[in-house]
């Protein structure tokens, strides 16, 4: 009988935590490829976030670092710094990046770290029950916004793509979605470009990727897909928004 | 041997760098030494001072609260600082900026107009070598062949122009307190 | 390498490097600046990574990802900083990582000064962060013993796999002294292997995950107890301290860091007027050292505590003197700093009670 689907090295056994739906396990399994077809699994090293994502080091098959809540670009930073021929990413949630890790983020950027970051965006906060993320969108209901976000109390989302794009250290920067197949297949593109950029040592690179949290939206699996792309993607333009690499734009 | 010596004058007057050498030279002697330094926003253009120690025992509080030298570059140092010296021990003032006289009766005082002999000298910067020449003849706390080579290490590879100008200054102040051993011996006592 | 003048922050710096510190983490703070401009310089000299942070923050946590991933690894600052950092040093403890952290201190509470001070030695010794942890802290008097406390602290660090601290003041960091780096122990320069560190796998079939979390409640309060024993361990081997005439001593100082010399000196104007006076110096603060205070406190009248807080080391002298004997306690606070004339007069008065 042949094989049609095999698991990816890139993960361990252990089952996921995450809820029904959720996209999250999708972007796992991207990351955990794309390393796998570059063969860096035997030399990288991740670092996980606080946040729905807190138990990634139970997931990629490599070694892992488990940072305080937005401090995950610091620590990779201390760690490619150690060992600046292994891969060194991170993944975390857009509270972790967006809002209490912000100055990390921006200033491992702005270094120019030579790390890949990868950045799950999914306008809530998950972990905690679905209060306002910084990247909740205007008049989304959320614990801590029941009567929706309003600009004059909560400010305007951050869009992190286009404000890190500007940055001269930032190699490459897309932002991408995974709500059908085709997007998640151009998903994996965008984190194989972005790996590929740490491994030619370009600098900072990070795919945002549009993702659902069913749960905390109170929405089912599939009106959370459609969510992201009747509501999140008009706020958050897919695309390439830095590319640095000439062999990636052509290879893109 | 405990000497305790306190330099003060504005920040810019060279006083970390009178108290470097002096250290160094003491430490190049095989004496204990300290060095403390003021630190701060005041080390720009405010008063600045430095508290050296050089002892035949390790060195305790680096500290000086009791001095047997001090050195006042500026009228405000004179102010704070001479109340601090020990009956007998030694107060140096640069005359080209202090007019006040000193009140004590029972140190040894020597004034000496050290900008303006550093001016005549050619530069004013080395005002603090003039006074520190003086120092080391009237002191003998250290030789003067290991203050020439304090400065030697003070002053580093990138200043190593600088060292003949002040070797200079430092002989002048030196040769100051030979005249005035000869001449004024009874105006110190 | 023959004596040398260096600050107290330089000799830090440079002892670090010899002890095989190649990554420095840090953020400009008066006045433990020396360091970070030393290291500047000098890590490229030795083929190391100096790196100034956006923030204290985010350079505790470069420490943490730098020591999990092996490498020795040092960060400094002084007492605001150090504040900033005690998230991540929660963290480091917990994850069982490896570093030297320096806290130059200055007076506080808040911005406070920039002036000397010692009034952090509760949150360098008691925890700071959050959760049952401890470092291990040593505090050094002298310029020479800077450089040598602070190789030992890598040493230490890797030894028990937790962060140490050097706990000194501004004027230790500022002040200038002879120093001889040759008399250093090379031996306790010598990096042993760390099989635990993320070095990424390699040939290594099981993983290596650096993390402090643990939701099963059994599973943790296993972690925390086996975390210490290696505390009860480090209670035994890595106490430090220094006594000075303290056998025949009417009265005992205790005092660390720059304090006890200026102790000293109270000591020996103590002695011209025939009144005998001992000091205890506590170099390790924790471990607290216990020792000294059983050996004397039989036949001491009174021990003295002297510091530059509103009193923190006095209760673990309290604590060691087990209420045998009268603790008394002299502080000054905010940049100033105990004259020894001061000490002199609170030792009369100690006397002149019954």
């Amino acid at each position: 009988m042949a094989v049609v689907f095999q698991k990816t090295k890139g993960l361990t056994d252990t089952p996921f935590h995450y809820c029904p739906g959720c996209t999250h396990g999708i972007v796992h399994r991207l990351v955990a490829e794309v390393m796998e077809e570059l063969g860096v699994l035997d030399k990288a090293i991740g670092v996980a976030p606080v946040g729905c994502a807190v138990f990634a080091y139970e997931y990629f098959n490599c070694d892992m670092q488990e940072a305080a809540h937005g401090r995950a670009p610091a620590v990779a930073t201390g760690i490619k710094r150690v060992h600046p021929d292994k891969i060194v990413f991170t993944y975390q949630g857009d509270g972790d990046l967006a809002a209490i890790g912000t100055a990390e983020t921006v200033h491992a950027a702005a270094r120019g770290e030579n790390i890949t970051v990868i950045f799950i965006n999914n306008a809530i906060y998950g972990m905690t029950g679905g209060q306002m993320a910084p990247t909740s969108l205007i008049g989304q209901e959320t614990l801590t916004t029941p009567y929706g976000r309003k600009p004059e109390n909560n400010g305007y989302p951050i869009k992190m793509c286009e404000m890190l794009s500007t940055l001269e250290g930032a190699s490459y920067i897309e932002r991408v979605s995974v709500y059908d197949v085709k997007h998640v297949l151009n998903a994996k593109k965008a984190i194989k470009n972005a790996f590929t950029a740490q491994i030619n040592k370009k600098g900072f690179s990070m795919i945002e990727v549009l993702s659902s949290c069913p749960t905390n939206w109170g929405m089912s699996p599939n009106e959370a897909l459609k969510w992201i792309k009747d509501k999140m993607e008009p706020y958050y333009p897919l695309g390439v928004y830095k590319n640095t690499l000439e062999e990636v734009k052509q290879n893109g | 041997m405990d000497e305790k010596i306190i330099f003060a004058g504005f920040g810019g007057q060279g006083i970390m760098s009178m108290g470097l050498i002096m250290s160094y030279a003491g430490m190049m002697d095989g004496k204990n030494v300290s060095w403390l330094p003021s630190y701060g926003p005041e080390m720009r253009g405010g008063t600045a001072n430095c508290h050296v120690t050089i002892s035949d025992e390790p060195v305790g509080s680096p500290i000086i609260n009791e001095a047997t030298v001090v050195v006042a570059m500026n009228r405000p140092s004179l102010e704070k600082y001479e109340k601090y010296i020990v009956p007998g021990g030694k107060l140096f003032i640069n005359t080209s900026l202090i007019e006040k006289k000193a009140e004590r009766k029972d140190i040894e005082i020597y004034e000496i107009a050290a900008n303006d002999i550093a001016n005549e000298l050619g530069n004013l910067k080395i005002a603090n070598m003039v006074i520190l020449g003086a120092l080391v003849r009237a002191t003998n706390i250290t030789k003067f062949e290991s203050v020439l080579k304090a400065l030697v290490e003070v002053l580093g590879p990138s200043k190593e122009h600088l060292v003949s100008i002040n070797e200079k200054a430092l002989k002048k102040g030196s040769e100051l307190i030979e005249n005035l051993n000869d001449k004024q011996k009874s105006h110190l006592e | 390498m023959a004596k040398v003048l260096m600050k107290g922050n330089e000799a830090l710096a440079e002892a670090a490097i010899q002890a095989g510190c190649r990554h420095y983490f840090g953020y400009p703070i008066t006045p433990q600046n020396e360091v970070t401009a030393y290291m500047a310089k000098r890590m490229p000299e030795v083929g190391g990574v100096f790196l100034q942070a956006e923030s204290e923050v985010s350079a505790i946590n470069m420490v943490y990802g730098a020591g999990g991933a092996g490498a020795r690894v040092l960060i400094t600052s002084s007492s605001p900083g150090i504040s900033l950092m005690q998230e991540g040093i929660s963290y480091i403890a917990g994850a069982e990582v490896p570093c030297v952290i320096a806290n130059i201190m200055r007076g506080g509470p808040g911005l406070g000064g920039i002036q000397p001070s010692q009034s952090d030695y509760f949150q360098a010794t008691k925890g700071g962060g959050h959760g049952d942890y401890k470092l291990i802290v040593l505090a050094p008097s002298t310029i020479q013993e800077m450089a040598e406390l602070v190789q030992q602290a890598f040493h230490i660090a890797d030894k028990y796999r937790n962060p140490v601290m050097i706990l000194g003041d501004g004027m230790l960091g500022q002040m200038m002294e002879p120093v001889d780096f040759d008399i250093l122990k090379k031996e306790e320069n010598k990096i042993e292997e760390k099989p635990w560190a993320t070095t990424g796998m390699g040939t290594r079939s099981k993983r290596n995950i650096i993390n402090s979390l643990e939701l099963d409640p059994q599973v943790l309060e296993k972690h925390n107890i086996e975390i210490f024993k290696k505390y009860q361990k480090a209670a035994k081997e890595e106490v430090r301290y220094e006594m000075t005439d303290c056998e025949e001593a009417e009265i005992i100082l205790v005092a660390y860091g720059t304090i006890a010399r200026v102790a000293k000196n109270a000591i020996e104007l103590a002695k011209r007027e025939n009144i005998k006076v001992g000091l205890i110096r506590p170099i390790s603060l924790w471990p607290f050292p216990e020792e000294p205070f059983k050996k004397t406190r039989d036949h001491v009248k009174a021990y003295l505590t002297i510091e530059m807080s509103m009193g923190q080391m006095v209760e673990d002298v309290k604590l060691a003197v087990n209420g045998q004997k009268e603790v008394h306690f002299y502080g000054r606070v905010g940049g100033m700093v105990p004259e020894p004339m001061a000490i002199l007069e609170e030792i009369k008065k100690i006397r002149g009670k019954k």
